[in-house]
């Protein structure tokens, strides 16, 4: 789950990162009230969860409050990648002197988080891996041992980071605390200021959020914002199914994430464009099978559906009474092919015999089929 | 076969919970050697005829156990992985769904240190066909046969090895790894058992996008492999940055990219199916 920066600023502030003074503001007039709360030059920002707000125009400096009111009355509104922005963080302006990179994620092929460090802030960290991967100085932090203030340090010294070697050493050793306390997947200070008085402070945040661990994060649960998803992604995941919308036109429902996956891949093969990924889950009964189909085909993008089961733990004649059901409640008004193989095919192929179910013995033939029934790239 | 045969022992973990039983029941029906459960509170008790203890400690005292495996709930599981660990069982299969992933970071590196191996977590388990299964795949669709197989993935595991059965080829041991982001045993570290095992000709791998695992494991059959292995990737087509169904599966930035996958598996000169069937094609081939 991703956090907005004010929302992974407040995180930092509570394990001790120095973060600006600012407030979150839902109209112009707020805005203003916090600039003058503040007194100084502001900086206002969308809070949108979606990169490249800056360059969107979604950032913006204000020297007055009467500034501030205008300037956030710009941002509010405004569509920034299809989203629209709905609060803006009003936080008094930086003077910077120098700008680093402090981010934590986790390595998988080390199985431990990894601490990254540049020199180089306040741009594009995956660039900057790119194009330079020495300029980012990597530290593994032992699960058991956590991350100590001699080893920040020493990164610090490592890296070539100038200004206070003990608060900026204080400031990583935080920023893992609060990745380990709020179980982050993500936690990124960029750019990490050292401002022209000597401060160090967290000028931007990101943090992101593990969600399987947010059963122990109740506070940090709420957060989740229904509107910022799309709204089948929200339906789908009450009925506890993993979905994710894609761009295209054949809706893919299927029994387990790799068959799943391996579906949108043959019908991308064959010319087709998936709608959606959809996985029901290990051991689906009917009304599972019909909540799937419910929800894709609620998709105005879906044109046929394509239904790929293989039985194990799943029955496939379950499978078949749920679209079965979907079918005499006139829910099924696409095309829908099938495929069934496995656990109780037989039962499933006699229980589907007759009905304007198309059925294929292979995942290959039924990719074929929709694609041709719905038409190819559009 | 590698890691599981019949004679293994096996104490399940979480037995009591609805999906401990409906498995225990089916591996006890596939011949696998279930001696004992444990659910913390629930010692003294019974679950079709096994005993049931409180803790992975007093169900060593009294068996003799090879494995265990593991349905305590995702809050739960990776301090039963470290139970079993501490107990000194020496293979710990963990099929639950879900755990935290710092759970799982702190978990697997004190269990390798302790000295077993742990397959999972989120993974459908091992097995040595018609011999044992520590798993919950449907163990139907696994003939006996030729090829070893390692896989991400559940579903398309047993699709595979149905494919392969029916095709009369058949498979010795499958290990499913896992699809979480940090898993107890990758593709890497199972090769080297298949390399050295006499009944396995042949390894498929299926693996998927997320992670670098595949790359590694490339660069390790391209060193040392004596065996013709086989690759597949899944989730060629998904977009970057969403989680497709398995929390592994996911592009971030420039890593677990297809591209890259399919890169280093052509650098090893491993070939790659498309398809399901074209994995039991390129088998055969390299089976000659």
């Amino acid at each position: 789950m991703n956090l907005h920066e004010y929302q992974a600023k407040e995180i930092l502030a509570r394990y001790g990162v120095p973060v600006p003074p600012g407030k979150v503001a839902y109209t112009p007039d707020e805005a203003k009230r916090i600039a003058e709360e503040l007194g100084k030059r502001v900086v206002i920002k969308a809070q949108v969860h979606v990169g490249g707000r800056g360059k969107a125009g979604g950032v913006k400096l204000a020297d007055t409050p009467a500034e501030a009111y205008e300037k956030a009355q710009a941002i509010l509104g405004m569509n920034i990648k299809g989203l629209t922005v709905k609060k803006v963080l009003v936080a008094e302006a930086v003077d910077i002197a120098k700008e680093y990179y402090a981010g934590l994620i986790l390595d998988r092929a080390q199985k431990r988080v990894v601490l990254m460090l540049s020199k180089e802030g306040g741009v594009d960290i995956e660039e900057v891996a790119a194009e330079r991967p020495e300029a980012i100085h990597k530290f593994w932090i032992d699960p058991h041992k956590g991350f100590r203030a001699f080893e920040a340090r020493e990164m610090v010294k490592q890296a070539g980071l100038e200004g206070n070697l003990n608060k900026i050493a204080q400031v990583l050793v935080a920023l893992y605390r609060a990745y380990e306390g709020v179980d982050a997947s993500i936690a990124e200070i960029n750019p990490l200021v050292v401002t022209t008085d000597g401060q160090i402070v967290a000028a931007d945040a990101k943090i992101v959020l593990d969600d399987n661990a947010l059963f122990r994060h109740p506070d940090l649960a709420e957060l989740r914002e229904i509107e910022a998803e799309h709204p089948l992604e929200v339906e789908a995941s009450n009925y506890g199914f993993a979905y994710v919308k894609l761009q295209g036109s054949i809706g893919i429902i299927g029994n387990g994430a790799g068959l799943v996956m391996y579906t949108l891949d043959l019908v991308n093969r064959v010319g087709g464009k998936p709608a959606n990924f959809l996985d029901i889950g290990g051991g689906a009964k009917a009304d599972v099978v019909y909540n799937a189909l419910k929800v894709v085909l609620k998709d105005p993008d879906v044109k046929g559906v394509f239904l790929n089961i293989f039985g194990g733990i799943t029955r496939a004649d379950e499978v078949a009474k749920g679209v079965i059901r979907a079918l005499e409640e006139g829910l099924l008004t696409k095309p829908v092919v099938m495929r069934v193989a496995g656990t109780a095919e037989e039962e499933a192929k006699r229980l589907l015999e007759g009905k304007p179910i198309y059925m294929y013995p292979t995942s290959i033939e039924a990719a074929k089929a929709i694609v041709a029934m719905v038409g190819g790239a559009a | 076969m590698i890691l599981v045969n019949r004679e293994t022992r096996v104490l399940v973990q979480g037995i009591t919970g609805r999906e401990g039983q409906f498995h225990t029941q089916q591996m006890l029906e596939y011949g696998t050697k279930v001696v004992a459960g444990v659910t913390p509170g629930k010692g003294g008790s019974e679950v079709l005829g096994l005993p049931v203890y409180d803790t992975v400690k007093e169900a060593v005292a009294h068996h003799a156990i090879d494995a265990s495996i593991i349905f305590v709930p995702a809050p739960a599981a990776a301090d039963a992985a470290l139970e079993a660990a501490h107990a000194g069982i020496p293979l710990i299969v963990l099929i639950t769904e879900g755990i935290p992933t710092l759970d799982m970071v702190r978990a697997v590196e004190e269990i390798k240190a302790l000295g077993s191996r742990l397959i999972g977590g989120n993974c459908p388990g091992i097995i040595s066909a018609e011999e044992s299964k520590i798993g919950i795949m449907p163990g139907h669709v696994f003939k006996r046969g030729k090829v070893g197989l390692i896989s991400r993935s559940g579903t398309l595991t047993y699709e595979a090895a149905a494919a392969l059965s029916q095709a009369g080829i058949g498979t010795t041991t499958t290990v499913g790894i896992g699809g979480d982001p940090v898993i107890g045993t990758t593709f890497k570290d199972l090769l080297p058992l298949f390399n050295e095992d006499p009944e396995t000709e042949a390894v498929v791998l299926i693996g998927e996008i997320g992670g670098s695992d595949e790359e590694e494991a490339a660069a390790w059959i391209k060193a040392n492999m004596k065996k013709p292995v086989v690759g597949f990737i899944g989730g060629r087509s998904a977009p970057k940055g969403k989680r497709m169904g398995h929390a592994g599966a996911i592009i971030m930035g420039n890593v677990g990219t297809p591209e890259s996958k399919l890169k280093a598996f052509a650098e090893a000169g491993i070939p790659v199916a498309d398809t399901i069937d074209e994995i039991v094609e390129l088998v055969k081939k390299a089976l000659g």
